[in-house]
């Protein structure tokens, strides 16, 4: 279960289908989606639970994009969040290079949360009468069964290949201490295998005490783990705004995007 | 700043308090500083009777279940009033996140939908606010329908949008007519400059009033608690519109 940081991109082949939290809380692969890049993945389909669009886990979306990685998306937004649009992205959109879904953020949760319980679809309310609604095949408009002339949208589960996040610790025994950021619970549940980076890890066993399992993913969930301090703020050194509003400057140009690129990935290998 | 001057920020918030009479609970969305503002001035006027949940930072709510629990409370009615804005708004007030032009292909592309093709059904209040009055933003019709402002016969509504408040004026929607009417022009704005930069057809009365300044002590609200809680939420908005912490306390 415990892995060498550099491994865990090796679980997540070309064509995955990936999972990725809404960044809110330091939760952004970061490090892994540097990993990513290096070694070239391609056909990627990302899902948002429920988007990316705060600066980091909005950056990390758009620089797989602007990389090649990413064939189709599935998303209620991206963008980089105070910081303004993500270039790569919106590009990708306007030129057809990628195949987006557009979601709302309660139908995600609802299709994640019927995966994670292996259901094959669970209803929404809201959506009727919206281009979301009506653009999306995984979307149905249905009769609800016990009261008639109530119409209402079944909307497909979803499972993902693999759930990809940051974490705050995980114990001895690979459980993943997540507080009450559930929306990684939910990922991890709903995918069929977790690759975690944590920030700390603990000579324990969050099971010994309630307070602290009551916050906890537990291993059963967990593929692979690997101890990255600062995994969820790769190569950012200074303050996250200031860092990603240079991103976004570099990235509204192909060249700008590159250059940008390999200095990145140059300096966290080193 | 003196107690007759005032930021337009305090201005929006003081029109966006007044819609938020009475409610047991408003939540806030990411990005929006000027309604978390006037949430607060709702909750520090009736002394935290109103509670108020503003998302996009750990602080802000004490919700516990991820960020399904916004959606899940709307659901079960246990939210009051929400704001939501667009790339474009339309005059039946639908409004539009995703993009102009075709789809997907769009011309410009925007960030997506994010919770609004739900909440806009489900939360009785929804105030839309646009900080650029423009007919590249107020449309006649939006060219993609994140959330429609009507819903057919049948549909489960018990949502919808009440007003539009933007740098010029408010309006109140009217949901049976399915247009807006033009409330208030804010100080400095004439019912000209409103028509000129609206893109949709609206109703207006024989006198339109000018919207109510914020009074001395609403000000004084503004800049003390509700300042204090925008520091922790929205750093660089509250230094701009209230200034710096330091030239506050002096």
């Amino acid at each position: 279960m415990f892995a060498h940081p550099s491994d865990l991109a090796a679980q997540i082949g070309d064509a995955s289908a990936i999972i990725m939290a809404k960044g809110e809380a330091p939760d952004t692969p970061l490090a892994i989606v540097h990993d990513l890049i290096r070694l070239g993945r391609r056909n990627l389909h990302i899902v948002t639970l429920p988007a990316c669009a705060n600066p980091v886990s909005g950056m990390a979306v758009d620089m797989l994009i602007g990389s090649g990685c990413v064939a189709s998306i599935e998303t209620s937004g991206v963008s980089l969040g105070e910081v303004g649009s993500a270039p790569q992205f919106t590009n990708a959109v306007r030129e057809g290079r990628i195949a987006i879904t557009d979601a709302t953020c309660p139908a995600l949760y609802a299709a994640v949360q019927a995966g994670a319980k292996g259901q094959p679809f669970t209803t929404l309310r809201g959506l009727i009468g919206s281009d979301v609604e009506r653009h999306r095949e995984d979307y149905r408009v249905i009769d609800n069964p016990f009261e008639p002339g109530d119409p209402v949208v079944a909307i497909k589960a979803i499972n993902p290949d693999v759930a990809v996040f940051h974490a705050p610790a995980a114990d001895r025994n690979g459980n993943i201490w997540i507080g009450r950021n559930r929306d990684l619970l939910y990922a991890a549940q709903s995918a069929n295998r977790a690759v975690i980076t944590v920030e700390e890890v603990h000579d324990t066993d969050y099971f010994d005490d309630d307070k602290m399992a009551a916050g906890v993913l537990p291993a059963a969930y967990v593929t692979a783990v690997a101890h990255v301090p600062g995994g969820a703020r790769t190569g950012i050194p200074g303050r996250i705004s200031e860092h990603v509003a240079a991103y976004r400057q570099a990235a509204r140009s192909p060249e700008g995007f590159a250059s940008w690129m390999s200095g990145t990935l140059s300096q966290v290998a080193a | 700043m003196s107690a007759q001057s005032f930021a337009p920020e305090e201005l929006y918030a003081t029109v966006i308090a007044g819609l938020l009479d009475g409610l047991d609970h408003v939540a806030v969305g990411m990005a929006s500083p000027i309604p978390a503002t006037g949430a607060l001035l709702t909750q520090a006027r009736n002394h935290g009777a109103t509670r108020v949940s503003i998302l996009g930072n750990p602080k802000g709510a004490q919700w516990t279940n991820g960020g399904a629990e916004l959606f899940d409370m709307a659901g079960r009615g246990r939210i009051g009033a929400f704001f939501l804005s667009g790339g474009q708004i339309d005059g039946s007030a639908n409004i539009n996140l995703v993009g102009t032009g075709s789809y997907p292909q769009s011309d410009t592309r925007w960030s997506g939908s994010f919770g609004s093709a739900y909440l806009y059904f489900v939360v009785p209040r929804v105030i839309l606010f646009r900080w650029e009055h423009s007919r590249r933003t107020l449309v006649e019709q939006v060219d993609f329908i994140s959330a429609p402002g009507q819903s057919e016969p049948g549909v489960y509504r018990p949502g919808g949008p009440v007003a539009l408040i933007t740098n010029l004026c408010a309006f109140d929607y009217d949901r049976g007519r399915g247009r807006f009417k033009l409330k208030s022009i804010h100080p400095g704005h004439s019912l000209e400059e409103v028509r000129d930069n609206t893109g949709f057809d609206f109703d207006v009365s024989d006198a339109v009033p000018q919207t109510s300044a914020p009074d001395a002590e609403t000000l004084a609200i503004l800049r003390g608690p509700v300042a204090a809680r925008m520091r922790t939420l929205y750093p660089v908005f509250a230094d701009t519109v209230f200034g710096a912490a330091n030239a506050q306390s002096a």
